[in-house]
């Protein structure tokens, strides 16, 4: 799950890491409001959207006083930001920080994210702050450094002096910088975070070391222990059809083609996907039904398919194993006949029950094409949409 | 021969008066696996499952039964608690059947097992079949057959796919392993690369990967180095976008890393061929057996 900036900020304030101080605006008034309250000469503007590159996208402005953030808020509430994350659609600014204006003296990177490759926890710094930390990797790898933490300790101070000596943040900052870190791990393990990232860290002519951005991921698998993070989601933020799916436990994943996939289980849903491609048809979603699909999940994932008018056919490819063919048959041509499909359906069985399964299908008098293997039923349903 | 599981296995459930361990735990006695205890605490301990007795510790079950491997249904929230208390019990192998078990739970549970003797395969995972012999997890029976193919993969029904067309076109599996689709499990690609190169009855490998992480890089580079048997692979999701989970937790491209190009690309310089297709998977090994003389050896059927 992702959050806002403010949220995030909010969080790390709450663990004593330091960030500038700030305050959410829904409106313009608010907006002024809130940079009357703060009180200093220079406040920022910034646009509040679930993705990076705001700042190129013009979603940050620099106000020198009250009457500019005014003309910023107006100008960015509202606005439709399209960045290198958002997609070409962008998202539309409901949100937006005001926050004091820093001195900035210097911008580092801090992250941390889960290593796969060791099962740790890593923190990883650098000193190209405000750039991102992939590009950095790319061009100047050697400027990145990381620390692997151990679960049973957690990270221990020397591990951050460390880093911190090594990202070259001055002396007279590294104990700063340390309790920095050291806060920030705590709001990551204790949170469930998956990806923590402060980028630009910024070391200001006051000696202080704040977070100018704050970047906090969650891992959705923990939610069920982390009510107070939950409260921070953002409907509108979020793909309307994934909202739904979500609802009944369906995994579904928006994309921008034309055939609608329903399918059992992740590795065969993206390979689904894949195959479609590979013949050159181009796939509307990735959808999972799961291992126990009955009828009602079926026809509840036809609708969410439907509700996407992009699609000009589906595809159910389904390997019955536990789930038996039969009773995902029934519940096609429920679901076919309860939305009323008017558009071509190739239905795929395969595993358990098969026969029976292809032979309700066969009997139902509704126009549904049946496939022999995964590559044919692909085939087929892009010869039809191409057809329409 | 297999690798992880054979006949001789004995198992036991943890969680197994929940009702899809109770459905499995009928589908694993029907195929034949040896189930030798359940393990529920607090209220079930002395009472009887499917013929089973349930225990109110893994402990308790493991001395009074002599279980050798269990397999776990806990739901997620206490499944790391499941994991661990099987590995202080010694068990040789614990398979995790469960999804949606917190990363950091799973950070904690891998840094416990750290010089422990067991081995655990999963979470998230269908979990290890060894035809005709043992079945532990999830995946239907059925469509396995005995042979000399080992099969491993990060995904459950994509599995069942490739097990299909081998077993189509008479070609059994010496076991089928699945390592599961969380970023961090404990038995990794190489870990059961190691354990089929090692298996006398295993003759070749398929591989199944997906995008996220690097795990089949590092596979592909150990199987250069060191793998005296050919093997076969496949990547899923060469058409996924980043940033997005696809269903899997650790099926996800993140700053540009985890591509099923970047994967294809190393498995190929380390003499892996790929499968174009999931409808191929099964030809593609078919083939390669035939050119590496293998095909009357590996024909089980």
């Amino acid at each position: 799950m992702n959050i806002h900036e403010y949220q995030g900020k909010e969080i790390l304030r709450s663990y004593g890491v330091a960030v500038p101080k700030g305050k959410v605006a829904y409106t313009v008034e608010e907006a002024v409001e809130a940079a009357k309250e703060l009180g200093t000469k220079v406040s920022v503007v910034k646009a509040q959207i679930h993705a990076g590159g705001r700042g190129k996208a013009g979603g940050v402005k620099i106000a020198k006083n009250i009457e500019e953030v005014r003309t910023y808020a107006d100008e960015i509430l509202g606005k439709t930001l399209v960045t290198h994350q958002t997609g070409p659609n962008g998202k539309e600014v409901k949100r937006l920080l005001i926050e004091e204006g820093c001195n900035i003296k210097n911008e580092y990177y801090i992250g941390l994210v889960l290593d796969r490759s060791t099962s740790k926890v890593t923190m990883m710094g650098s000193e190209e702050g405000g750039t991102e930390i992939e590009e950095v990797a790319d061009k100047t790898p050697e400027k990145i450094f990381k620390e692997v933490i151990d679960p049973v300790t957690g990270l221990l101070p020397y591990q951050a002096r460390r880093l911190a000596f090594n990202i070259n943040i001055p002396a007279e900052e590294i104990g700063k910088a340390v309790k920095f870190m050291m806060g920030l791990y705590q709001v990551f393990v204790e949170k469930d975070c998956s990806i923590a990232e402060i980028n630009p860290l910024a070391t200001t002519a006051e000696g202080d070391v704040l977070a100018l951005d704050a970047k906090l991921n969650f891992d959705d698998n923990a939610l069920f222990r982390q009510k107070d993070i939950v409260k921070y989601r953002d409907l509108d933020e979020e793909d309307e059809k994934e909202i739904e799916a979500s609802k009944f436990d369906l995994s579904y994943i928006a994309l921008e083609g034309n055939i609608g996939c329903m399918v059992n289980g992740a590795g065969l849903a993206m390979s689904t996907m894949d195959i479609i491609k590979h013949y050159h048809g181009d796939p509307a979603n990735f959808l999972d039904v799961g291992g126990s699909a009955t009828a009602e999940k079926v026809t509840e994932a036809f609708k969410i398919i439907l509700s996407d008018k992009n699609v000009k056919g589906i595809f159910v490819n389904i390997f019955g194993g536990i789930m038996k063919c039969d009773v995902i048959a029934e519940g096609v041509v429920t679901a076919t006949k309860e939305v009323g499909l008017t558009i071509p359906l190739v239905v795929r069985l395969e595993g358990t029950n098969v026969d029976a399964g292809k032979k309700i299908l066969a009997e139902s008098g509704l126009n549904i094409t049946p496939a022999e293997s995964m590559a044919d039923g692909a085939k087929q349903i892009v010869a039809l949409v191409n057809e329409n | 021969m297999s690798v992880f599981i054979n006949k001789d296995t004995k198992v036991l459930v943890q969680g197994i008066t929940g009702s899809t361990a109770l459905f499995h735990t009928k589908q694993m006695l029907e195929y034949g696996t040896k189930i030798v205890a359940g393990v529920t605490p607090p209220k079930k301990g002395g009472t009887e499952v499917e013929g089973v007795p349930v225990f109110n510790t893994v402990a308790q079950a493991v001395n009074e039964t002599g279980a050798n491997a269990s397999v776990i249904y806990v739901p997620a929230p206490f499944a790391a608690d499941a994991i661990i208390e099987a590995v202080e019990a010694e068990l040789d192998l614990v398979i995790c059947i469960t999804e949606h078990i917190p990363v950091m739970d799973m950070v904690k549970v891998k840094r416990y097992m750290e010089g422990k003797k067991t081995r655990l395969i999963g979470p998230n995972c269908p979990g290890v079949i060894t035809p005709e012999e043992c079945k532990i997890g999830i995946m239907p029976g059925y469509i396995h057959k005995k042979g000399h193919i080992g099969v491993i993969s990060r995904s459950g029904t994509l599995t069942y796919e490739a097990v299909h067309q081998l077993s189509k076109n008479g070609f059994g599996q010496s076991t089928a392993v699945g390592i599961g689709g969380d970023p961090v499990n404990g038995t990794d690609f190489i870990d059961a690369l190691k354990a089929f190169n090692e298996d006398p009855e295993t003759e070749a490998v398929m591989m199944i990967g997906e995008i996220g992480g690097t795990a089949e890089e590092e596979a592909a580079e150990w199987v250069k180095a060191n793998m005296t048997k050919p093997v076969v692979g496949f990547i899923g999701g060469a058409t996924a976008p980043p940033g997005k989970r696809m269903g899997h937790a650790g099926a996800i491209i993140s700053g540009g890393k985890g591509t099923a190009e970047e994967k294809i690309k190393v498995m190929n310089s380390c003499g892996i061929q790929v499968a174009e297709t999931p409808a191929v998977m099964g030809e593609t090994l078919i083939s390669v057996l035939k050119e590496k003389g293998l095909y009357n050896k590996c024909k089980t059927h």
